[in-house]
């Protein structure tokens, strides 16, 4: 063979078998339970310019001035270059502690800056608090259906995760009082209840006031901790605010996870978490061993952009962009979803979940929906178990209205495609055409009945 | 030599395909070739024909490109590519089609039936599941007649998840066959050219035996190569495996996956372009004959060029 010019980077070989069997056999245990699957493998086409994806999680960026991104960027490289590139404190600087406390603020919880840490996103102080609490095989409690990326952490950690059903009002907490006393008889201890209690990912809905303060009293009962994960608390597009738990709680048996990524930028990768002394003293030893410090120079960015005094007015002009969507989205699934279709309504964040009829898995009717250029999330991701196979989470805020209309008038004709296949199967009718405006209009989202699947 | 090498495309199993072109370029470009890389779209033909490729490997999977669609355009353009030809590649993307050849030939494949989704749809054909099931019995194997990996593959287990089963099946194609179940051992034979490369076994962890999914995940499905077979099983199993090839049209390479029951092999599907990624059977099953991957591109590479090679 003549000789070749090298390519310009080193190129693995081909792992050969006995490799694979070399590798395998160095894997920790908990790699067992971290699964990849061909549903993930499903989404590398969502990742095509020519479909809608409905499927991310995506907070619009478009819309922050490049202006003033240059501006505040300009300003540290002159002012501050050397501290910015630098390495941190492992907490967190003072400054970004001090915005933390002010967004906080906003939603009317006081904080003391020493009971926070600024983390690598919220995903980094939720992987934390795992680190900190959970020992293999211990009970994590979390809502069913729960934020699909926290299962991979909970996962990792080998939690014995249990999900507690949720309807229109959060997580059932009645259904949570029954599943603490039946953990208590067997002699089983959870350590932590996962929830976000507001505008939940994915299933959209707001727990009531009241299982707030029931959810902070059971808590204090059973001297277990609350991890409230509050992303989308600011991006409210109706209702009335509620007070979060941590505010409820005043902090004992809360610990609250927050992040920039919703009301600023996912990209600059910075979230925190606040946690009574004697976690965060642990919580700050693995955060030292996980990546030292959260990166210095974006800290810096929030530094500047905070003291220009208008984050409040971004997120102003967020709420109003994804209302406009959500209702888009709320119209386009009136019209183009059959009857025997369900959805939540959220007053806020990000996502609406929609229920199927039992015999369809949206897992499959992904591959459906691709076909016709369109992708979802399917149900199965916010589970351990074999629920939520009929559901889908549903993103409005990363796309257009335009597109939104398009993607949900898509998804509802493979829908109606298996439906009027189901009932050619089985000769059920399916059910009605929903009329505009009538009183069956108003779905509920969830089964309301005490059945507890949980 | 200047190597077009085709993956991605629009089919499901495009993830698949674009592991298995990554690494197919990277053999090539190994073994010193210009490598073209190209993620099929609408503009291939265009490509094509600016880049002028000596050769296309096709390393797609799936609607697209496994079913002859990127090989007839390869033929019209006259470049030589990897593989089966297009007639072959659509019979043996057609799982209906591909069992009515074998079974034609006298070849064994479980009974089955096929059906489009307008036959249920106008035609009734619901009326004639309780008879079907009743010749198939339970449990029986629904699948999307045209597929790959474990893609809508579903056990129905009674009669009542039938029509579950057949939902789901038909969100990846408009043509579903349903199949009798054989009970067996899981086996896989290569074909390179002319040749079967050692059969390889696929063993499902404990409790996966019915989750297709974990044919595909390290881990849960052990793989063994060359399969523990008594010289007249590797026989029969080989035997079948070529004679299937043949009898669809095959050449360059295709793996014919079968099940080893006690009336002998059964043979499932042909895969006109079997994976290709690090956890793929036709590299182990290479491996296994003793060549290494960039062995086993540049052999496929000749059977494309020169066929009479084989």
């Amino acid at each position: 063979m003549s000789e070749v010019p090298l390519p310009p980077h080193r190129r693995r070989a081909h792992t050969s078998t006995r490799d694979l069997e070399r590798y395998a056999g160095l894997f920790a245990e908990r790699t067992t339970v971290m699964r990849s699957s061909a549903m993930r493998d499903l989404m590398a086409i969502t990742a095509r310019p020519e479909v809608i994806s409905l499927a991310g999680g995506l907070p619009d960026t478009s819309t922050f001035p490049p202006k003033s991104f240059a501006a505040q960027m300009t300003r540290i490289a002159q002012e501050s270059a050397a501290e910015a590139l630098q390495y941190g404190p492992t907490e967190g600087f003072e400054e970004t502690k001090d915005c933390i406390v002010e967004v906080m603020g906003a939603e009317g919880m006081l904080v003391d800056p020493h009971d926070v840490i600024v983390t690598t996103g919220g995903q980094q102080a939720i992987d934390l608090v795992c680190k900190t609490l959970v020992d293999p095989g211990d009970v994590v409690i979390c809502e069913a259906p729960t934020y699909p990326g926290a299962v991979p952490v909970f996962c990792s950690y080998q939690a014995d995760v249990v999900q507690v059903e949720c309807d229109e009002d959060g997580m059932r907490v009645d259904l949570l009082e029954q599943l603490l006393e039946q953990l208590r008889q067997e002699g089983r201890r959870p350590k932590f209840v996962y929830s976000v209690p507001t505008f939940q990912n994915p299933a959209g809905v707001t727990m009531s006031l009241e299982r707030r303060q029931r959810l902070v009293e059971l808590t204090r009962l059973h001297e277990l901790l609350v991890v409230e994960d509050n992303p989308y608390g600011l991006l409210r597009y109706g209702g009335e605010p509620l007070p979060p738990l941590y505010q409820l709680d005043g902090g004992d048996f809360v610990i609250y996870v927050g992040t920039f990524s919703k009301i600023l930028s996912p990209g600059i990768r910075l979230g925190w978490a606040v946690a009574p002394p004697p976690v965060m003293e642990k919580i700050v030893l693995g955060k030292q061993a996980a990546d030292l410090c959260t990166s210095t120079l974006t800290q810096y960015f929030v530094r500047e952009y905070f003291a220009e005094g208008r984050w409040r007015q971004y997120v102003g002009d967020l709420v109003e962009i994804y209302r406009g969507r959500r209702d888009t989205m709320l119209e386009a699934l009136d019209e183009h979803f059959p009857a025997a279709a369900t959805w939540t309504e959220p007053h806020g964040g990000l996502f609406i979940w929609a229920t199927l009829p039992e015999y369809i898995d949206t897992g499959d009717l992904l591959a459906k929906a691709l076909r016709a250029d369109v992708a979802f999330v399917p149900g199965q991701a916010a589970y351990v178990d074999e629920r939520g196979r009929n559901s889908m989470r549903l993103n409005f805020s990363g796309v257009s209205s335009s597109e939104i209309r398009e993607g949900i008038r898509r998804i509802g004709a493979v829908v109606a495609e298996q439906v009027e296949l189901y009932g050619a199967l089985t000769g059920e009718q399916p059910a009605p055409v929903r009329e505009p405006g009538a009183e069956g209009a108003d779905v509920l989202p969830f089964r309301k009945t005490g059945e507890g699947r949980g | 030599m200047r190597v077009a090498v085709l993956k991605g495309g629009r089919s499901l199993e495009r993830g698949v395909s674009l592991r298995s072109g990554a690494r197919v370029e990277d053999a090539l470009q190994r073994l010193g070739h210009d490598v073209v890389a190209l993620d099929v779209g609408g503009d291939l033909v265009k490509r094509l024909e600016a880049e002028r490729p000596d050769v296309a490997f096709v390393a797609m999977h799936g609607v697209g490109g496994e079913d002859g669609t990127a090989q007839e355009l390869l033929e019209i353009l006259g470049i030589p590519f990897t593989g089966p030809g297009a007639a072959a590649c659509a019979r043996c993307m057609d799982k209906s089609q591909a069992k009515h050849a074998i079974r034609e030939a006298g070849l064994p494949t479980p009974d089955w039936f096929a059906f489009s989704q307008t036959a249920f749809q106008k035609l009734g054909a619901a009326d004639a599941l309780g008879r079907l099931e009743q010749s198939l019995g339970f449990p029986l194997v629904v699948k999307p007649s045209r597929g790959g990996s474990s893609l809508g593959v579903k056990f129905a287990a009674a009669p009542s998840e039938v029509p579950q089963a057949l939902v789901s099946a038909f969100s990846y194609d408009d043509r579903v066959v349903l199949e009798r179940f054989v009970d067996g051992r899981e086996l896989a034979v290569s074909v390179l050219g002319e040749e079967a490369l050692p059969v390889v076994e696929a063993i499902p962890a404990e409790g996966d035996s019915y989750d297709f999914e974990a044919r595909y995940e390290i881990g849960r499905t052990r793989f063994v190569c060359p399969a523990e077979l008594d010289e007249s099983q590797r026989a029969a199993v080989t035997d079948a495996a070529l004679a299937t090839y043949r009898v669809l049209g095959c050449s360059g390479f295709a793996r014919i996956d079968l099940i080893l029951g006690a009336d002998g092999p059964q043979i499932l599907e042909a895969n006109a372009i079997p994976g290709l990624t690090d956890t793929s059977l036709l590299p182990q099953a290479a491996e296994a004959a003793g060549m290494s991957f960039e062995q086993l591109v540049e052999r496929i590479l000749d059977l494309a060029l020169k066929p009479a090679a084989a």
